[in-house]
């Protein structure tokens, strides 16, 4: 399987932070940066990191299993999570999560017909203070409102026209 | 990314917050970096545990264990390689400290695993980040390439006769990797599923080698330890609660944020006057002061000196500093519904008390909040958290268990109430099998 440069690059990186005979260490960070360029866990890529990490593909599979960030399913281009943990629910996170169902018609770990939106109900993101909070792919939304919610809706939308 | 600062706090590890370019090494040795590893180069590392122990210091990652005795559990003379890991993972609901402290200051943690590095004899250690925290993995990554351009890293650093290596390693989404045996079950490539202890990581951790395994903030006071002594970081705060931690305030307050405060300030005084009182004038419910795991604490309970061991005294955890505070129109059924299933989401599955107690409690916590519970529910909950409790192979149980608990016992009428609003007559098979 062959990968972007840039992908490449960070791949053997990461493959070479780990003592001779650890490479299996390098896995779940392999798959993260793989699965960012492919949207998805393939089951070529399962087999391509197995070999460059000297494990199994079910050594691999068993893990993409165990992590909620590793998806077998195609997520969407732009994969948009909204927390309603502790935090967040008490300063309307869970209004946010079902405005933005109902917008986009899907429901959780879905993805819009288009392919463009997959939406996710996540656990604390890790931003409570500045709560509610909503995160694009990796980039965080902090005192997150349906208004701005929305524009950041529109602006996905609008990009791709 | 940072609140204003409030007079009250006492900056030690974000004394650098703020400052133009704050998270570049050039920033951080015009403000006495990498002074505290040059000193620890010229110390024993027995001298260095000494001033930890006087320190002390207790893990802010959730448990408070004393970071000097825990340093000191390495096994000098075992063999095998040694490494020090970062405990970067971020989860416990309510808790948004450790990435403050990688974004504004990533050095002051690189400098607390050198520190670690050079009192275990260690060449190699990983900053093990959550991976939707993969803006601080550049930052850090950064970080990290600069300290190797500088000679804060790599071989023979800065003539001291130091090797080490330090990178970063990304995880994937799971709560439970923040448990310190399950994270490294992930680190070496596998499901996080945690292990049984003994043997401690200390005595075999990665790779089965002993590893010195700290939260993100522990590392990161370490620089200030040696640089202002044991002593006078211990005076700080209160006897056997030495220094200063960051506090996460969340929820119904007008000015949530983090603070960096001393150990045994006023939680009175920081809901109050650091964080501005309760927004809209409404008066106070209850308080989960240290993380989601932590058990609630009722208005006339938040009136004490925020330490450990006053924590431990009220019967709550000062766990990992999430304090999320709720005001009087707060849902408290609620909250211990949306605590659960998060329990229940993330209980990685290995031991049963563990798996199938979380998903039951979802599921009568569930009926509770949709009004078709049973007045017996209500001690059916009490009564299946009680059995949780240390019954599982890791902590997640407890940390279900503990705060469940404490909703039903201070907010019983609240339950209570819940049944009365609804009466709602069994009408599938489906329903009395729920029930069981
Ligand atoms: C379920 C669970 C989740 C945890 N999550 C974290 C975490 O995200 N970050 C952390 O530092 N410690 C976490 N801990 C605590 C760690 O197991 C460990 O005690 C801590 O990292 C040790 O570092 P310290 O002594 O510096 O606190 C968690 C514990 C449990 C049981
Ligand atoms: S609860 Fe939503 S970010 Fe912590």
């Amino acid at each position: 399987m062959t990968f972007t440069p840039e992908t490449e690059q960070k791949l053997q990186a990461i493959w070479s932070r780990y003592p001779a005979g650890r490479k299996r260490s390098a896995v779940i960070p392999m798959l993260m940066y793989a699965q960012d360029e492919t949207g998805q866990v393939t089951q070529e890529m399962i087999a391509e990191v197995a070999k460059r990490c000297e494990v199994t593909p079910l050594q691999v599979e068993e893990v993409v299993g165990y992590y909620s960030m590793l998806n077998k399913q195609k997520m969407g281009k732009h994969h948009v999570q909204v927390c309603t943990n502790i935090a967040c629910l008490l300063m309307g996170g869970e209004e946010l999560w079902h405005h933005t169902t109902k917008r986009l018609g899907i429901g959780h770990k879905q993805v819009t017909a288009d392919g463009l939106i997959s939406l996710e109900e996540v656990e604390c993101a890790g931003a409570c203070s500045w709560a509610p909070c909503v995160v694009d792919g990796y980039e965080y939304h902090h005192h997150m409102t349906i208004e701005k919610l929305d524009q950041l809706l529109d602006s996905i939308e609008n990009k791709v026209q | 990314m940072f609140n204003e600062p409030h007079p009250d706090e006492v900056r030690i590890i974000t004394k650098r917050f703020g400052l133009p370019n704050s998270a570049s090494i050039d920033t951080y040795l015009a403000h006495e970096g990498y002074v505290a590893f040059m000193k620890a180069a010229e110390m024993t590392p027995e001298a260095i545990i000494e001033e930890l122990k006087v320190s002390s210091l207790r893990g802010r990652g959730g448990a408070g264990f004393p970071t000097g005795l825990k340093w000191s559990f390495i096994p000098r003379d075992n063999p095998k390689p040694k490494y020090v890991v970062v405990n970067a993972d971020e989860s416990e609901p309510g808790t948004c400290k450790d990435r403050l402290l990688i974004e504004n200051d990533p050095h002051q943690l690189i400098e607390g695993c050198l520190i670690a590095a050079r009192t275990i004899g260690c060449k190699l250690g990983y900053i093990y980040i959550r991976g939707e925290y993969r803006y601080l993995i550049d930052i850090m990554d950064k970080a990290l390439a600069e300290a190797y351009a500088h000679g804060y890293l790599g071989k023979n650093i800065k003539g001291t006769g130091i090797d080490f290596d330090l990178y970063t390693h990304s995880g994937a989404g799971a709560y439970e990797c923040g448990e310190e045996s399950a994270l490294l079950e992930s680190l070496e490539g596998k499901r996080g599923v945690p292990r049984i202890r003994p043997p401690f990581p200390a005595v075999s951790g990665l790779y089965a080698s002993p590893t010195v395994l700290n939260n993100v903030e522990t590392f990161c006071s370490v620089p200030a330890i040696l640089r202002m002594g044991g002593q006078a970081y211990a005076d700080l705060g209160t006897p056997k609660n030495g220094g200063t931690r960051m506090l996460c305030v969340s929820g119904h307050v007008n000015r949530p944020g983090v603070y960096e405060i001393p150990l045994g300030f006023s939680m009175q005084k920081m809901i109050y006057d650091v964080c501005g009182g309760i927004r809209g004038g409404k008066k106070l419910k209850a308080v989960i002061p240290g993380g989601s795991s932590s058990p609630v604490l009722k208005a006339d309970e938040c009136d004490f000196p925020m330490d450990y061991d006053n924590y431990a005294r009220m019967k709550t955890m000062a766990g990992s500093g999430g304090m999320m505070v709720m005001d009087e129109d707060t849902d408290i059924v609620k909250v211990a519904l949306r605590t659960m299933r998060f329990y229940a989401h993330e209980s990685c599955g290995w031991c049963i008390p563990c798996r199938e107690g979380t998903t039951w409690l979802r599921k009568i916590l569930t009926r509770m909040d949709e009004g078709t519970g049973r007045r017996a529910d209500i001690d059916l909950i009490h009564e299946l958290a009680k059995n949780m409790l240390g019954r599982t192979f890791c902590p997640l149980g407890d940390a279900a268990a503990m705060p469940t608990i404490g909703f039903v016992e201070k907010f019983r009428e609240e339950f209570e109430a819940r049944l009365r609003e609804t009466v709602v007559p069994v009408t599938s098979p489906d329903q009395l099998i729920a029930i069981g």
